[in-house]
């Protein structure tokens, strides 16, 4: 059994009225991609923010290695390790791929040079070798998703958590996109995932954690997920499981 | 990487100017724009560089002004002594504000009012303490001396401007070859993409704040002994912040000759309109604040932009004076 | 120091003042509530407003009150094209650039009133001016008691706008949500501009208002620019309420500060407490979260 790189214990947020994540424990093994998973208003942008430190939780800890992460500034996160990528994409758009991704690089190299050169090399593994002078104002959707991950994965971190990164993709763009994911997990990195699109999911995920109404209701592998009485129910409404079944047992 | 022949060129250049002429019109119209480029390089450092819109750099300038004027008067300390301790009494300035402003997260035109109002504060008590001579102002008494900072010749202080420029172009430019330089600009286009990549922020844009009003504090000490009188009107008041805004942004915001370029246009067109309207109050602020309106409206990216552009457009281009990312 | 006898006026006098002040940054806020921006020019606008009802008075005989029916009109005009044809087009719709663009603005309109009017300061003599009503200890000019109904009177009017018309609505639609009130076929740039007008027009009341107190020169409105911005943190940006008992407060604030530590250093008292809002509190008693 994988020791667990990140684990999120008991985490609760709620603003005003709204109670976004209500005790949502679960713990991510190392070196494989996880998916985090729920209906809309689960609560997951809400957590992966408070895991990559752009907000603190009202209680519960986030342990990274081992150690407590908890209300981290996202700099600091970052410094030990753990990059995350935007829903909405952030590109910084005055500047070319190359800058974009050469503030990542900087990291862990001081000097201008050699951060710009190692750009040249993240933009490469992930297919934006070709536009690497362009002003990142100028790329498409999808190639702005890639800017994302090129520029998180500059940073060297162990852990990556990715917000969503095929949202807005056509079907082509996701699937060429899905490779670059598994690429990315080959190598030994950690990989966390918030998707609504269920065919990534299903095709990367070893680890799957399903979220609903700000709790962890379901984990396991992506099949076994998939069966689950509960998050059928969470996705289709009360009832449906049993709906599906005697529909199954009539056609 | 971006070279620093460019620099090295211009600076030859200005400096050979004294060999083709000694009229004092030409050398007080250069050393009044260097004095503007030089408090404006520093608006640009902070501005054009980190995004941070500042309305009252006249704090940094006027603080070193003081300083160095009552480190003279009433202390007896040596002129190029104050030169040091007024740029680091700015520089602190710059850091106070930076740390409190900065530390509450305030951003856009919060950021440039608070800056306005710490201006208006410093002028205001600058305006009735008995140490800076409340309402009569500071005469720094004539002595024409080297050692004392002072000339008869305004040649001497063309040249102290002229380094002191060319060292802020220098560090401009070593700024965008660093890692800092490059953590600014990210701060600038989106600070929390920045911060997901290890960007602690608010370190950068204090070091940012700090640098920038190290820049225009020299720029203070410089007027102080050029001119040799300075009032609360004059050391913390609405010209000086709106010059160091004006001249980067006419120049072009974010380039390292932007605010050059911007003061010795601003200086002509100032000195044109004295021509043409005698001294009638007011019209060479009219022009200015239409220059201010026409440039955001018609050129944002100012003097130097416009070079750029025209570079592109013709044929064979090699580089220009601004050199573009490489 | 602290006897009722000076304290009474003061805050009296203060609440009078402060509603002025109190139009001043309504006129202000309602800008940013509806542009999200702050409008460097507002100081620079009063200055002319104030001009402009001198030369009604001295010029054409008009009585400052009445002349608020034909300058506010007339101001609202010019904020709109300002904002529909100079402001809006230059700053390319970039928050920073209306910074500037609004500063270079208020460069040009005050400069253009010293080169033609010259910094000679110039007040205005109506025969009713001095005359008081008593409250115990204070006298209180006739005059501040108009403006204070007047501003009571002009923040009812302008929320009944807001409340009722379908322009009112439009100009909340865009407040709130841009980019959605646009897809329902309002056109933002108009709304934008009615908003620059309203809030110009407000400008143009309050300095009629104040002439027959205060003095006209080209720099009478920065006094107020400041103190304006300072009202609006307070009382947070884009609210009405906010601007109004903001602006009360600060006028008695400010009455008192000169009283306990002198004229000049009375305005310190409003910038210190303005930066400790901006510090503090940045989105104000009564304004949403920046």
């Amino acid at each position: 059994m994988a020791e667990a790189l990140l684990k999120v214990d008991n985490i609760s947020k709620r603003f005003g009225g709204l109670l976004a994540v209500n005790g949502a424990s679960f713990s991510v093994a190392v070196g494989c991609i996880s998916a985090l998973i729920g209906p809309n208003g689960a609560g997951k942008t809400t957590l992966f923010s408070i895991i990559a430190g752009f907000l603190s939780p009202d209680n519960g800890r986030v342990f990274y290695n081992g150690a407590d992460i908890t209300g981290e500034p996202p700099h600091r996160l970052a410094r030990r390790g753990i990059a995350r990528t935007f829903q909405i994409v952030q590109p910084f758009a005055g500047l070319t791929v190359r800058e974009n991704i050469a503030i990542g690089a900087h990291l862990s190299r001081r000097g201008r040079g050699e951060a710009l050169g190692a750009a040249g090399e993240v933009a490469r593994s992930v297919g934006l070798g070709a536009q690497l002078e362009a002003p990142a104002a100028t790329l498409t959707v999808a190639g702005r998703k890639r800017l994302e991950l090129a520029r998180a994965l500059a940073i060297m971190p162990r852990l990556l958590l990715l917000d969503e990164v095929l949202a807005g993709l056509n079907p082509s763009e996701i699937r060429d996109m899905i490779p670059v994911i598994r690429g990315i997990a080959d190598n030994g990195m950690t990989v966390l995932m918030t998707e609504h699109v269920m065919q990534a999911v299903m095709s990367l995920a070893k680890q799957v954690f399903v979220l609903a109404e700000g709790r962890v209701i379901a984990q396991g592998t992506p099949q076994q997920v998939a069966a689950d009485q509960r998050v059928i129910e969470a996705y289709l409404g009360h009832g449906a499981a049993r709906r599906m079944a005697v529909g199954a047992g009539h056609g | 990487m971006k070279t620093y022949l460019p620099i090295i060129v211009v600076v030859a250049l200005l400096a050979a100017v004294p060999l083709f002429t000694t009229s004092n019109v030409v050398l007080n119209f250069l050393v009044t724009a260097l004095l503007i480029a030089l408090a404006g390089q520093g608006w640009n450092l902070l501005g054009g560089y980190g995004g941070q819109y500042s309305f009252g750099h006249a704090a940094f300038f006027g603080t070193a002004a003081y300083a160095t004027a009552i480190l003279q008067v009433r202390y007896g300390v040596n002129a190029w002594l104050g030169l040091f301790i007024g740029t680091a009494a700015g520089a602190l300035v710059g850091a106070a504000i930076g740390a409190l402003t900065f530390r509450s997260g305030l951003r856009g035109s919060y950021f440039s009012l608070v800056t306005l109002a710490f201006a208006e504060v410093l002028r205001i008590v600058a305006s009735v303490a008995p140490i800076t001579g409340a309402g009569v102002g500071m005469l720094i008494p004539l002595d024409l001396h080297a050692q004392a900072f002072q000339f008869q010749s305004r040649v001497p202080f063309y040249f102290i401007a002229l380094a002191l420029v060319a060292l802020s172009l220098l560090v401009v430019r070593a700024i965008e070859n660093s890692r800092f330089g490059a953590y600014l600009a990210a701060v600038r286009e989106n600070e929390d993409a920045a911060s997901a990549l290890g960007v602690d922020a608010f370190s950068v844009k204090l070091c940012a704040i700090t640098i920038s009003a190290a820049i225009t504090a020299t720029a203070g000490c410089f007027y102080a002994q050029y001119f040799l009188f300075i009032d609360a009107g004059i050391a913390y008041g609405p010209w000086i912040s709106i010059d160091a805004l004006l001249a980067p942004i006419v120049g072009g915001a974010g380039t390292v000759f932007g605010p050059l370029l911007g003061a010795l246009a601003i200086k002509t067109l100032g000195e044109t309109t004295k021509l043409v309207a005698a001294d009638a109050p007011g019209l060479d602020l009219v022009i200015y604040g239409l220059l201010l309106v026409g440039v955001i409206g018609l050129a944002p990216r100012g003097i130097a932009g416009l070079l750029r552009t025209i570079s592109r457009l013709r044929p064979s281009s090699g580089t220009t004076l601004e050199d573009s990312h490489g | 120091m602290l006897s009722p006898v000076i304290l009474l006026p003061a805050i009296l006098n203060g609440l009078m003042t402060g509603a002025i002040y109190a139009l001043v940054a309504l006129g202000l806020t309602l800008i940013y509530g509806v542009l999200h921006i702050i409008n460097f020019a507002h100081g620079a606008l009063l200055t002319a407003a104030m001009f402009a009802a001198f030369f009604a008075y001295t010029l054409l005989g008009l009585d400052p009150y009445l002349a608020v029916f034909l300058l506010a009109p007339l101001f609202f005009v010019a904020g709109y094209a300002l904002q529909r044809f100079v402001i809006g087009p230059a700053a390319h719709g970039e928050d920073r650039n209306f910074l500037l663009v609004t500063l270079g603005l208020a460069i040009v309109i005050e400069n253009a009133l010293l080169y033609f009017f010259r910094a000679d300061t110039r007040t205005i003599n109506l025969p009713y001016a001095f005359n008081v009503v008593e409250f115990g200890p204070a006298f209180i000019a006739v005059p501040r008691i108009v403006a204070l109904g007047a501003v009571i009177a002009l923040a009812l009017a302008l929320w009944a706008i807001m409340q009722w018309t379908d322009t009112g609505k439009a100009i909340r639609a865009v407040a709130k949500e841009k980019l959605g009130a646009e897809l329902c076929g309002i056109n933002v740039a108009h709304v934008f501009a009615i908003a620059f007008g309203l809030g110009t027009a407000c400008v143009a009341v309050a300095a009629c208002l104040l002439i027959p107190t205060y003095y006209v020169n080209p720099t009478a409105g920065d006094a107020f620019v400041l103190i304006a911005f300072t009202i609006v943190v307070l009382g947070g940006m884009g609210s009405v309420a906010g601007a109004l008992i903001g602006g009360l407060c600060v006028g008695v604030i400010e009455s008192l500060s000169s009283v306990f530590l002198g004229e000049s250093l009375g305005q310190i008292g409003i910038f210190a407490l303005f930066i400790v809002m901006l510090l503090v509190r940045p989105s104000g008693l009564f304004g949403a979260r920046a």
